[in-house]
């Protein structure tokens, strides 16, 4: 459970809405991706591009980044549970759900980078895997199925990787508390 | 059943070959030889059935908890897939738990054998979302810091690498030259391993007395022994017949598969995030991004050999450029004050003690940031909310992404070269399952 006092601090920044705004997309691929796409969003994030996209959009755009934008590696996927600061601040334009999928691709020849990142809601939480696109992408997939619970239509092989086959729940979900399976020890005759 | 047909010369010499403990080569007559043995039990496999067979997780030679599941066609490997899991700690959630202060002592446990890495690609996410910029002297302190860890990660890979091929004594000397930077890193940072010395803003404390000397002296030994290595190794045709030509990859596979690091580098793809998207101080020194065209086994042996080299290189160039100033910023927000501060001021005292537990705010935000590891580009995907908390904390392990590279590499080889294979990705479990 968070403490009071960071829920109020929460509370606070809520209020403040800082950072995230939707800027002028100044970035090429980050406006191609718009014309293609629209209804995509672009944020300077730190200075780094982030385009948030529809989740059904999620598979064609990463086809669409490795085939006509030459991105040659999808380095990492993975999501995040906002569960706890439900109310964050979102670019205007992007519906907030719990969960949000991330993409970070890499593009060797432009030596540029740029981040996809669709809003997955709870209560279907199934996206297009690209991991037909990107086959190194597999165990990125897996482990954000098996830690969120998110499923990836279309993937080769959808199974637990970290956490044990016949494991219940996804852990990295904020409503899977820590410590909610009892720790027993060495010669303790009752679960603690 | 047929008596053998044993002429007078086949007799003669049958019974010449009476030396002591040999036995006589006839063939067995009488009654034993009338008894018909028959084997029960099966059903027997058909010859061309294949079997599978787990190596791992207790296997010495997969470094770690790695299970691999194989499908073999005799020797020939026909699928190799790694099953990855046991290690699993849960250290993105408890990321999640643990302050910015004192995250650094979560990832650093990571990668074990290049825990600077982890504890630089998770302080720069950090200052990025903090939009905080660390003085010069921090900033080389660090980059020195990661180059001696990839030194005695590489040696580490050498010794570990030598082992799994038979070369026994290469794994004394890898140790050897090993022990020598952990003891000059432990000399720096006050722990051997999971130093927690790079923080948000900085890194923990000053170089010490000396320094110099020791550092100037650790790149002597340790180049010494880089030579002694190459001598042992790079022409000896045991070794060469072990790994020239065993676990191809090709560049395009490389790609596809995720990997990074000195197996995309092997293919001949010269791409190093030191040199292509420098962070810290790297377009201010000079050192040579090593790459091979093969892709073999070979080749990724070859490259964090002479990986230590271009590190010395750079470590050498950090002692003679180290910019005085201060090793962490001024930014009292992050930063604890001086210790004699809190001998004489209540304030500092208290700021003390609230950056300790509650640790600083970092402004609500996302950012991904990369660095060039030992193994790879490791990432830190960071998100905060404008608490002390990350939202989530994911790192992206380079040997996670590595491992995939095994079905391009494996399958169609023999069984043994899957040991070399293996080695030669040089996979921390750590840092796989987190």
């Amino acid at each position: 459970m968070p403490d009071d006092d960071s829920a109020q601090a929460r509370e606070e920044n809520h209020e403040a809405d800082p950072e995230l705004t939707t800027a002028p997309v100044g970035d090429e691929v980050a406006a191609a991706v718009i014309e293609r796409f629209p209804g995509s969003v672009f944020v300077d994030s730190h200075g780094q591009s982030v385009v948030y996209v529809a989740r059904d959009a999620w598979r064609d755009v990463a086809a669409f980044l490795r085939d006509e934008e030459r991105f040659t590696q999808c380095l990492d996927v993975c999501a995040v549970d906002h569960l706890v600061d439900a109310a964050r601040p979102v670019p205007a334009g992007v519906d907030p759900e719990r969960f949000e999928l991330v993409a970070n691709f890499l593009s060797h020849p432009r030596n540029r980078r740029i981040r996809t990142i669709c809003e997955v809601s709870v209560d279907d939480p199934t996206v297009a895997s690209i991991a037909e696109l990107y086959p190194g992408i597999a165990f990125a997939e897996r482990e954000t199925f098996d830690l969120y619970g998110i499923v990836f239509d279309g993937h080769p092989d959808l199974t637990r990787i970290l956490m044990p086959d016949d494991w219940v729940g996804h852990p990295l979900r904020k409503d899977d508390a820590p410590a909610r399976v009892p720790v027993t020890f060495k010669e303790d005759p009752s679960p603690r | 059943m047929s008596e053998l047909d044993i002429g007078p010369e086949e007799e003669r010499r049958l019974e010449s070959q009476t030396d002591e403990g040999a036995q006589l080569l006839r063939p067995l007559t009488g009654e034993a030889r009338e008894r018909e043995v028959v084997l029960t039990g099966g059903p027997w496999p058909d010859i061309d059935d294949t079997m599978i067979i787990n190596m791992g997780p207790q296997h010495p030679s997969t470094h770690g908890v790695l299970r691999i599941m194989m499908e073999l066609d005799g020797e020939t490997v026909l699928r190799a897939k790694p099953v990855v899991g046991y290690l699993h700690t849960g250290m993105e959630k408890t990321g999640e738990e643990l302050t910015y202060v004192q995250g650094g002592t979560n990832v650093t446990r990571m990668d074990y054998a290049s825990p600077l890495s982890n504890e630089l690609v998770y302080a720069l996410a950090a200052e990025r979302l903090l939009d905080l910029e660390v003085p010069d002297r921090a900033v080389w302190i660090r980059m020195m810091m990661v180059e001696l860890n990839r030194m005695s990660s590489h040696l580490l890979f050498q010794a570990t690498n030598g082992m799994d091929l038979g070369a026994v004594s290469m794994m004394i000397y890898g140790w050897r030259e090993r022990e020598v930077t952990l003891r000059l890193l432990e000399m720096i940072t006050g722990l051997r391993m999971n130093h927690n010395y790079i923080r948000v803003g900085g890194v923990s404390a000053d170089l010490p007395d000396g320094w110099r000397e020791e550092t100037l002296e650790v790149c002597d030994l340790v180049e010494r022994g880089v030579a002694e290595y190459a001598e042992l190794l790079v022409e000896n045709p045991i070794w060469r017949e072990r790994t020239v030509g065993v676990g191809v990859i090709t560049t395009d596979e490389a790609l596809a598969l995720g990997a990074t690091g000195p197996i995309l580098r092997s293919t001949g793809f010269e791409w190093d995030l030191r040199r292509a998207q420098p962070y810290l101080a790297y377009d201010d020194v000079d050192f040579d991004v090593i790459y091979t065209a093969n892709g073999d086994v070979f080749d990724r042996f070859q490259i964090r050999l002479y990986e230590i080299l271009e590190s010395v290189k750079i470590v050498r160039q950090c002692v003679e450029r180290m910019p005085l100033g201060d090793y962490r910023t001024p930014d009292l927000k992050v930063t604890p004050p001086p210790r004699a501060r809190i001998d004489e001021s209540m304030e500092a005292l208290i700021h003390h003690f609230k950056l300790f537990t509650e640790g600083f705010r970092v402004p609500p935000g996302e950012t991904y940031v990369a660095v060039e590891s030992p193994r790879g580009e490791i990432g830190c995907y960071l998100v905060a909310d404008g608490t002390s908390k990350p939202v989530r904390m994911h790192i992206r392990g380079p040997s996670f992404y590595n491992l995939q590279s095994m079905d391009a590499m494996v399958p169609g080889g023999m069984f043994a070269d899957a040991v070399a294979i293996v080695s030669s990705i040089d996979p921390i479990m750590g840092e796989v399952d987190r």
